[in-house]
């Protein structure tokens, strides 16, 4: 037997026994991951569909570097994270460096740029096809931005999906302003790169396993609400239940 | 179907108060009215007047302005140049050639319109409930808008556009992409819409492609020609009286629309 399929052996093992390190890691790389997600969304969705239907001067300087962002390696997320909680820096009074929360912001402001920049396209091309429509109904930006938003939740819980799959995966940012501490900031990813480094691949492997697993089961998600959805637009009733009945 | 606001039934004495109202201030008011998308001239020098109760129908070639027109009446463009007044601005509602429906129930849809207008959503819904039966609609109620047909969906922008009470109605090219049953409906309901209720005889705009429904309701016809008005009659004297060139070509058909 070679080391490799010793390795995918010993890790199916690992998987397969619940081992409590291996549990503990991922579940707090799932709970670092949502947290992050939940922020970046909130922010996102509403700076995104807002920059979608708003006019303003400087609006293409903002989309460049909206775009921009985009691109942002994660290790200078985590650099500018690691400056801004740091003693000296502007948040270090929050004590938050090496921690849970410190992992959550700098996911967060990974994700929320990506967050952002998607649902500004997907509501930007709504309000192209039906901007007007909505301004003949007398809906001002921020409504119609809203509306536009709700009319499009499907497609954009793709993208939160998307924001959560980034965030998941990610391991420069979380490196630097987590710390990689044993039962405290390990995550998935920091872990992955710490075992290999070890050379303890089994576990390497268990977890790499596991985060493809993640991965899979929010593609099984994203294909499940897509399928719900094409059943509601088949023919059921609206969201609003109780829209039903008349008044 | 009777207006939101009718207390009494079908108008006998409708004539005679349009009569009145054409005395009446001008709702619209457009005085050598320029509009520019980019370097395309789309309305050029236009003016025009349009009274309380009157049913203009708008029509010309594709890129004759039509639409740039309806749009500018529904203030969602601004003139290049000239004077536009507009006295009804909040009191008028706008149907496209394919109404944007959010996903959701056609009663919500519906009670969105009246909600945007300020009205609290439970009054909102209990009026866009009423809306939907009078228009024999109800049954469509619960139904996902986005599922309904294309005559369904033209026929629900048109009960969220009535739910409104307006008075003016602004319609661009509505049943152009509709199947012959669903043209019947939809002009049916333009038809109604027309009725004076105890507000007075409101006003519709429309454009169309389509003479025959130009006949069937306008009163008043004006064509356009490269974003200028080329002739602005009764649906009459259009349609049987002497024309400007263009426009008689257009109308024996030998401009296709």
């Amino acid at each position: 037997m070679n080391t490799l399929s010793e390795s995918v052996l010993t890790a199916l093992q690992l998987i397969a026994g619940a081992d409590p390190v291996l549990l503990s890691i991922v579940a707090r790389s799932l709970a670092v991951s949502a947290c992050a997600c939940l922020l970046a969304c909130s922010v996102g969705m509403v700076a995104g569909s807002w920059l979608a239907v708003a006019r303003f001067r400087g609006r293409g300087i903002v989309l460049t570097l909206l775009n921009t962002s985009l691109a942002l390696p994660s290790v200078v997320v985590g650099l500018v994270v690691y400056l801004l909680l740091s003693h000296s820096g502007p948040l270090g009074f929050l004590g938050w460096l090496f921690s849970f929360q410190a992992m959550v912001l700098a996911q967060a402001l990974l994700v929320c740029p990506v967050v952002t920049a998607l649902v500004r396209q997907t509501v930007e091309d709504a309000e192209r096809h039906h901007g007007e429509q909505l301004r003949s109904l007398r809906a001002r930006t921020l409504v119609r931005s809203l509306l536009l938003v709700w009319d499009e939740r499907f497609t954009l819980l793709t993208i939160v999906i998307t924001g959560f799959g980034r965030a998941i995966s990610e391991v420069g940012a979380v490196m630097v302003v987590g710390g990689n501490i044993e039962g405290y900031t390990r995550v998935m990813t920091t872990a992955i790169a710490l075992e290999t480094s070890k050379g303890d691949l089994p576990l390497a492997l268990a977890l790499g396993l596991l985060l493809l697993l993640v991965v899979l089961l929010l593609n099984v998600l994203a294909a499940l609400v897509r399928r719900w959805r094409e059943r509601r637009d088949a023919g059921l009733p609206g969201l609003f239940d109780h829209a039903g009945a008349l008044p | 179907m009777k207006r939101p606001d009718s207390e009494t039934g079908p108008d006998a004495g409708a004539a005679e108060r349009r009569a009145a109202h054409s005395a009446a201030a001008p709702l619209f008011e457009l005085s050598d009215v320029d509009v520019d998308y980019g370097a395309v001239r789309a309305l050029s020098g236009v003016s025009l007047a349009i009274r309380p109760g009157e049913c203009v129908a708008l029509v010309g070639a594709n890129g004759s302005g039509k639409s740039t027109l309806l749009r500018l009446l529904h203030c969602l463009i601004q003139p290049t140049r000239g004077q536009a007044h507009c006295v009804a601005r909040r009191r008028q509602a706008m149907l496209f050639q394919q109404p944007y429906m959010l996903r959701t129930s056609a009663l919500n849809n519906v009670s969105l319109g009246l909600w945007l207008r300020g009205m609290r959503w439970r009054a909102a819904r209990t009026r866009a409930g009423l809306a939907l039966r009078q228009a024999g609609m109800a049954d469509l109620a619960a139904r996902n808008a986005k599922t309904l047909s294309g005559g369904q969906q033209q026929r629900l922008a048109m009960v969220r556009a009535w739910a409104l009470a307006p008075e003016v109605l602004l319609l661009d090219e509505p049943t152009a992409s509709l199947d012959p049953h669903a043209k019947r409906e939809v002009e049916q309901m333009m038809s109604d819409f027309t009725q004076a209720g105890a507000g007075g005889a409101p006003a519709m705009i429309f454009s169309s492609h389509n003479l025959g429904q130009v006949k069937r309701l306008a009163r008043r016809v004006v064509y356009l020609e490269r974003g200028s008005i080329v002739a602005d009659l009764p649906v009459d004297d259009f349609f049987y009286g002497p024309l400007p060139e263009a426009a008689s070509l257009f109308v024996k058909g030998e401009r296709i629309p």
